[in-house]
């Protein structure tokens, strides 16, 4: 009788459809779990959409804080660079040439600030509950992309009061901006995670930007610096984004030498943010 | 069996170091990768298992209970079953969708609105948005706070608080739901929601893990109960025998510790121990009972082998989950300060114990106001045993914590 009811337990057909999970030590380093990133889709838009929200509740200037930021630097510098007579930007007047760098600068600078201090700033979240801990940095990237677009329509904007006239290229400008997206995402994801075990990225974290920024042809262009410095700084993936955009834009000559080594270096550093953070997860519960 | 939770020699290791300083910074990580900190002791003698090699299963439909003292690796066994940290060998088997409530309200933001984090926190929880959109109107409801939906939630009170996170975690229907202590916030009356939430999905014919200090929750919920003891199985079984030996191996433990107090010669000198209490004038006849609300003297004995000015005494009577029911000081009593010499002292108490029938631990306290130390603070053995003043016990839906004399009446005016 006993043995007749398991057996018919058994062969019930619900049983194979139904989910069944297996908990083990040392899961696979090289498996990004795509499955179940996409089963908890609605939890990063629900993250995404917070963070959104909450940075424009309670702010008086709301939508002006994202502009002021590319403005007000665009403006120092232009004064500075027309003072100068450095102005060497080949046919776009400076102040254009540099708030589209900054436009970009702010919105890089922004998310890898939000995304890399993501995980300590949702203990709770890791101490409490299961998910996909790459959710975390990927949504704090995400929450900057309304800014981000924001910024992009001022840019057109002044694009207008500049009378610069696009060319077929702006058509392609949106695969820089891709690139752009992958290139923070995958540095926020790789601080996001090291910021969990080491604190230090924190205090490191202002002053590596600052430092980026410099490095990177934001408010200055690649053609002001001699030819054989100019390589140095095609390794930065940053400076083939920057120049190539900007190319895009004003309908200027591609350089394909620094697009390829910046597409390599964008996919390095994001397979490398992946394989880091994937070593690190399983402890974050217990590090955090 | 039809098992939905198949554990096997599941064990779990921390790293005593890292849990001891918290953030490693990177320095010390070079340091130790490097050995340059070459005076170290090794890493392995820095290890505890939380969990060793505990086993079971845990059948379809099936309430099980985990006791176990606070450090036995209750809480560990919950975050692996969460998949929130992996084990460190081991497999478990799960059959079935996972909730797991280990805190309520996780991911509320202050600065958004009810109706906004009832959203967010069922993502949390990992509804889908569809699934909350149908239960939404039956979450407000259960919530009671219909009126504030649109408010931020900071200005709720805790109260209401509590209320919209457990609204939205009862709404959740998994096949296996676990759940850690979180009935150990809020009042009785939400305490007795939540149970009466949880026995429903039990019914339900769904599966609850379920870890608390309450034994009269245990005892109510759970059939099977799991004892844990230093991270190993210590047994396994029906919950009411689990129970009687988890209660009695605390028993025993307390017992243990407060022996050798009533040896004047263990006292060493310049120390002062209270070494015995009893009941003057209890209509009991027991030195340790009294009925409830019963007007009693409690006597202490203590022995002072040092003499010293500024002395306090306080006592207190705790419920055995260690809530202070009752706090009694000499100063509210309009005794000043007290000077101590040697010799044997009585400390007389005189007090109407208004609580419900049941077993208190007594803690008589002295301590002195010019250093501000605790000279002495002794969890009393035996413990008080208060008996009820009705003949027949009342249901347990009449008893509450406190037993106050009432009258009542009732008049037809017309």
């Amino acid at each position: 009788m006993n043995t007749n009811q398991q057996l018919a337990i058994q062969n019930l057909p619900t049983e194979a459809a139904e989910d069944s999970t297996v908990i083990e030590p040392s899961r696979s380093f090289l498996v990004l779990d795509a499955r179940s990133l996409w089963a908890y889709r609605e939890l990063f838009y629900f993250l995404a959409l917070r963070d959104i929200k909450v940075r424009y509740k309670q702010t008086f200037l709301g939508v002006a804080w994202v502009l002021l930021q590319p403005i007000a630097t665009t403006l120092i510098f232009s004064i500075l660079f027309m003072r100068l007579g450095q102005t060497e930007t080949f046919g776009v007047q400076y102040p254009l040439f540099a708030f589209s760098g900054f436009v970009l600068w702010t919105f890089v600078n922004s998310a890898i600030i939000t995304a890399s201090n993501s995980l300590i700033n949702h203990t709770g979240l890791i101490t409490k509950i299961y998910f996909p801990r790459l959710i975390v940095p990927l949504a704090a990237v995400a929450a900057n992309l309304l800014d981000f677009f924001i910024g992009l329509s001022s840019l057109a904007v002044a694009m207008v009061v500049f009378a610069a006239v696009p060319t077929w290229k702006i058509l392609l400008a949106p695969l820089f901006l891709l690139q752009i997206l992958v290139l923070t995402s995958a540095a926020g994801i790789l601080l996001a995670a090291l910021n969990v075990r080491f604190r230090d990225v924190k205090q490191l974290l202002p002053f590596a930007l600052q430092l980026w920024l410099f490095a990177s042809p934001v408010f200055y262009s690649l053609r002001l610096l001699p030819e054989n410095l100019a390589w140095v700084w095609k390794l930065n993936p940053l400076t083939g984004i920057l120049e190539n955009f900007r190319a895009a834009l004003f309908g200027q000559d591609f350089d394909f030498t620094g697009m390829t080594i910046s597409v390599v270096m964008t996919i390095v550093i994001f397979v490398f943010a992946l394989y880091v953070f994937r070593l690190m997860e399983d402890d974050f519960a217990d590090v955090i | 069996m039809d098992s939905v939770i198949k554990i096997e020699n599941l064990s779990k290791k921390f790293r005593l170091r890292s849990l001891r300083t918290g953030q490693a910074t990177l320095r010390d990580n070079l340091a130790n990768r490097f050995n340059f900190g070459r005076g170290r002791p090794p890493e392995a003698s820095e290890t505890l298992w939380a969990l060793r090699d505990v086993s079971f299963e845990v059948e379809r439909g099936a309430t099980l209970g985990i006791v176990g003292r606070n450090g036995a690796g209750k809480s560990t066994l919950l975050k692996i079953l969460s998949r929130i940290t992996p084990p460190t060998s081991g497999r478990i088997n799960l059959r079935g969708r996972v909730g797991s409530l280990l805190e309520i309200g996780t991911g509320f933001h202050p600065e958004l609105s009810g109706r906004e984090n009832i959203f967010l926190n069922g993502a949390v929880l990992g509804m889908r948005r569809r699934e909350i959109e149908q239960k939404f109107d039956e979450i407000v409801a259960f919530s009671n706070l219909e009126r504030f939906l649109e408010m931020p939630v900071k200005h709720y009170s805790s109260g209401m608080y509590m209320r919209l996170a457990f609204a939205v975690a009862a709404h959740l229907e998994p096949e296996i739901l676990i759940v850690d202590e979180v009935l150990a916030v809020g009042d009785a009356e939400f305490q007795k929601k939540c149970l009466g939430k949880m026995n429903e999905v039990a019914e339900g014919g769904r599966t609850v893990l379920f870890v608390s200090h309450n034994a009269a929750a245990l005892q109510r919920l759970c059939k099977t109960g799991v004892y844990l003891e230093r991270g190993q199985l210590k047994n396994y079984g029906e919950m009411r025998s689990i129970l009687s030996e988890y209660q009695a191996e605390i028993n025993a433990e307390s017992e243990s510790s407060s022996a050798g107090r009533k040896d004047a010669e263990d006292i060493a000198d310049g120390e002062i121990r209270f070494v015995d209490w009893r009941l003057l004038n209890a209509s009991t006849n027991q030195p340790h009972s009294i009925f409830s609300r019963e007007e009693a003297v409690f006597e202490f004995a203590m022995i002072s082998k040092r003499s010293l000015e500024n002395v306090h005494f306080k006592l207190m009577i705790q419920d055995l989950e260690g809530q202070n029911v009752i706090i009694a000081h000499d100063q509210s009593s309009g005794v000043g300060e007290t000077i101590l010499r040697r010799g044997v002292y009585k400390i007389r108490w005189r007090c109407a114990v208004p609580l419900r029938a049941g077993n208190y631990k007594i803690l008589p306290e002295i301590y002195s106001t010019r250093d501000g130390r605790i000279l002495d603070l002794w969890d009393a053995n035996p413990r008080l045993t208060v008996l009820p003043v009705l003949e027949y016990d009342l249901p347990e839906d009449f008893q509450s914590l406190v037993n106050v004399p009432i009258s009542f009446e009732i008049k037809a005016e017309n």
